[in-house]
């Protein structure tokens, strides 16, 4: 495989990456969504998928999820890997009456102290009896990492919430993320809209465009030059912001990346 | 009481109880028009049974499975929206249904009774076959029903965790062709569908939990067939469409009712 992997798997029982595709291929009709992309996911790890859109982000996603079946290559799984899958959003039908907590219960036979403390976890205790359709999309996705949670996951997979979810909830969503990381030693994998809120939180970016363009630490992928190809001028700014990111400069909120930014050709 | 009213009240209050559960899930995932088709195609497995010399039930079941398949196959397709596909099967096997009936020179079809229904005609026959075909319905339901739900509400979720969801359809599909299969004869075939989903429909205002709407939906659904009932030996109105009128009666009482939240 081409991709480097950093040396950060310590905690693993096993060696190797929790997920991993080889030479993965998935083509819509005539159009070749993914071509040929490698990609690993090891223990512990984050790995922050970013691209234009239309690159095949949420594809790759989904393939190593299982809902896409690869047209080439293969997409491997360490044997009974437990994966936690955060969906970018989830509208339940209005005629279904479901409390969040029920909700909760409807994915595995759980306990209810379980569901208490997956609710604690994500931050969302107060919302248990609520409806599921009355919470908003920021609640939800705090719902949704803590239906994950119930799962043990050693992997946990999210398709970032794009405009759903304001500034600030995105803000908590990561920090409860990190936090869930940090004390259960999970992978995660990440697609990401928004540049700006992920480089300083990821261990590993793959920068993807149907193929993968590039890949590696944050500050290294913000030097390549496909990464500036793809993202042009707005790469430098962020190159700078991540290099300061270990300074606590944050306040530089006004970076918009440009989603639909130029192609490159590996 | 007369003999023939309790046997109409013992199988649609039967129908009534298995329709509740089923009717919510069939609310639930916006299939009331599937239902409809499935119904509608029950005709031709009725003849095809006669054609056959099986069991007209077994023939409805068959029929509703071949054509839930097609649904799916066609749906995989994506050129045409689902509610034409479903329009085209609905409409085609009715017609199909009745011209097959057409054929069948030697047989006297009460064609009446199988489009709406003869509960004041209720045999041994039939309530047996209500309540042994409505336990094994109810039971499937039961061992089903967390997945199901979950199926419910999001596929991708479902499949993530590892449940087997086309499996989990095509069994829902088979439960509704089963109740199908058993109501058929007592509320009829283009009648059916109304007892699943306007007790459920009536139920979801005041219900806060799945399993409450499914058991409010059987209990409205007994009480609209204990209504309609009595209503049609009172006025001799038509028994199957009496029900479904108080049935939709009680929606509209219920839709009525101011609910404090």
């Amino acid at each position: 495989m081409s991709i480097p992997h950093p040396n950060r798997d310590t905690s693993a029982l096993f060696a190797g990456p929790l997920a991993w595709t080889e030479d993965l291929t998935v083509r819509f009709g005539r159009r070749t969504v993914l071509d040929r992309v490698n990609v690993a996911v090891q223990p512990g790890e984050v790995v922050t998928l970013i691209g234009p859109n239309g690159a095949g982000k949420t594809t790759l996603v989904r393939a190593v999820l299982g809902l896409v079946a690869p047209d080439g290559g293969r997409v491997l799984r360490r044997p009974n890997l437990r994966i936690g899958y955060m969906p970018q959003k989830l509208s339940v039908d209005q005629t279904l009456p479901l409390t969040v907590r029920r909700f909760l219960a409807l994915w595995r036979p759980v306990t209810a102290d379980r569901v208490e403390a997956a609710l604690e976890e994500a931050g969302v205790a107060r919302l248990a009896d609520s409806a599921v359709q009355t919470i908003s999309g920021g609640e939800m996705q705090r719902v949704l990492l803590a239906r994950a949670l119930l799962g043990d996951p050693d992997l946990l997979v999210l398709d970032e919430p794009d405009q759903a979810v304001d500034v600030h909830g995105q803000a908590e969503l990561f920090h409860r993320i990190a936090q869930v990381r940090q004390r259960r030693g999970c992978g995660v994998l990440l697609v990401s809209h928004d540049l700006h809120t992920v480089m300083a939180r990821t261990d590993r970016v793959v920068c993807l465009n149907g193929h993968v363009c590039c890949s590696g630490r944050p500050e290294d992928v913000s030097r390549h030059p496909e990464y500036h190809a793809l993202f042009g001028g707005h790469a430098g700014d962020l190159a700078v912001y991540v290099h300061h990111h270990d300074h606590a400069h944050a306040e530089d909120g006004k970076v918009v990346p440009d989603h639909d930014g130029g192609c490159c050709h590996g | 009481m007369d003999d023939f009213l309790i046997r109409a009240l013992i199988a649609g209050g039967g129908i009534a109880l298995l329709a509740g559960p089923l009717g919510s899930f069939v609310v639930w995932r916006r299939m009331a028009y599937f239902g409809d088709t499935l119904a509608h195609s029950a005709l031709l497995g009725v003849t095809l049974g006669f054609l056959l010399g099986v069991n007209p039930m077994v023939g409805v079941m068959a029929v509703c499975v071949a054509l839930a398949l097609a649904l799916v196959a066609l749906q995989r397709r994506r050129t045409l929206a689902a509610d034409t596909l479903l329009g085209i099967l609905s409409h085609g096997s009715l017609s199909l249904g009745l011209v097959a009936l057409a054929f069948l020179e030697t047989l006297r079809v009460d064609l009446m009774a199988y489009l709406f229904g003869d509960i004041l005609s209720v045999t041994d026959g039939d309530l047996m076959a209500i309540y042994g075909g409505g336990a094994v319905a109810l039971t499937g339901l039961a061992l089903l029903w967390r997945r199901l739900l979950a199926v419910t509400v999001d596929e991708d979720l479902a499949r993530v965790e590892g449940m087997p969801v086309d499996a989990l359809r095509l069994a829902f599909m088979l439960l509704i062709a089963l109740v199908i299969a058993i109501a058929m004869k007592i509320v009829g075939i283009l009648l059916i569908t109304s007892l699943l989903i306007i007790p459920a429909a009536a139920a979801r205002r005041f219900a806060r939990t799945p399993e409450g709407m499914a058991a409010l939906a059987s209990v409205l659904g007994v009480v609209a067939v204990i209504a309609g009932l009595l209503a049609s030996l009172n006025w001799d109105l038509p028994g199957g469409p009496s029900v479904v009128v108080a049935a939709a009666a009680l929606f509209l009482l219920g839709s009525l009712v101011p609910l404090r939240r």
